[in-house]
């Protein structure tokens, strides 16, 4: 009972704080309602008993990632003065777009013969995944650190004062 | 709940962040629009591997919450040099290769 009240609302916050990130006319208001959204994902990986995902999230995401587009926001929009609004084009198309894939997928979820409960947990969740992100996935592991790293390099050669 | 209300939740997000990628005019309102589709498909991955009693699946959440973080960099730094050279960063005026 008390965690189909807590799936509700977080899915009221989820989706509710998603239309606003779509549909804000103030571009910083949008991050902000990003970062509600982002926040709300964490809280449903902790309805999935996984902890160490939601922490992750909050720190990367809800911290990182929109701190960096909150940069490229001061960056790209203030230094011309411009009020950081933003418009729509084509919202009827969109939405027809949008609706037709969301009601295609819920279609195809529901005829689907879905698990309704879940396992119980046989172990302690965090120290599996990192167990087996320092074993049996190492390799993956160690590419991410390379795609990081050249992400990173990018990122700076991308940024790099005009000569 | 069951998976079913995690997937069709992880959906509707999904949709959200594609009607926002479809209408957006701003860059940078797109590449949120983008991180919401994001989100939702790592719903759907930790939900997957919850219920399907091999928690090991979750180690791919793990992957796909740093590519994302990647991808979001290295977007945000080409949007800032489509500003410092287009002086714009309105996807309908970045019509470059349009013929």
């Amino acid at each position: 009972m008390a965690e189909t009240i807590a799936f509700w609302s977080l899915a009221v916050v989820l989706v509710g704080s998603a239309l606003a990130v779509v549909l804000s006319r103030n571009l910083f208001h949008s991050v902000l309602w990003l970062a509600l959204a982002l926040t709300g994902t964490a809280g449903v990986f902790l309805l999935l008993e996984a902890e160490f995902l939601a922490a992750v999230q909050l720190l990367l995401y809800a911290g990182g990632v929109v701190t960096i587009v909150v940069f490229a926001i001061v960056v790209t929009e203030r230094l011309v003065g411009e009020r950081i609004t933003q418009t729509n084009r084509r919202i009827t198309a969109g939405a027809v777009v949008a609706l037709a894939f969301v009601a295609f997928v819920v279609d195809f979820i529901s005829q689907q013969p879905l698990a309704a409960t879940r396992p119980p947990l046989t172990s302690d969740l965090t120290r599996t995944l990192g167990e087996s992100v320092l074993t049996r996935f190492v390799l993956p592991f160690e590419l991410l650190g390379v795609l990081m790293l050249a992400a990173m390099l990018g990122a700076v050669y991308f940024a790099r004062p005009e000569d | 709940m069951g998976l079913q209300a995690y997937l069709t939740l992880a959906a509707v997000v999904f949709g959200i962040g594609l009607f926002g990628v479809v209408t957006r005019r701003n860059t940078i309102g797109i590449l949120l629009g983008i991180e919401l589709m994001m989100n939702a498909v790592n719903i759907n991955l930790v939900a997957f591997a919850r219920f399907s009693g091999s928690e090991i699946g979750m180690i791919f959440t793990v992957f796909a919450i740093c590519i994302t973080v990647a991808e979001a960099a290295m977007g945000l730094a080409i949007v800032i040099l489509l500003f410092r050279t287009r002086r714009t960063v309105m996807a309908d005026h970045l019509d470059l290769l349009k013929g």
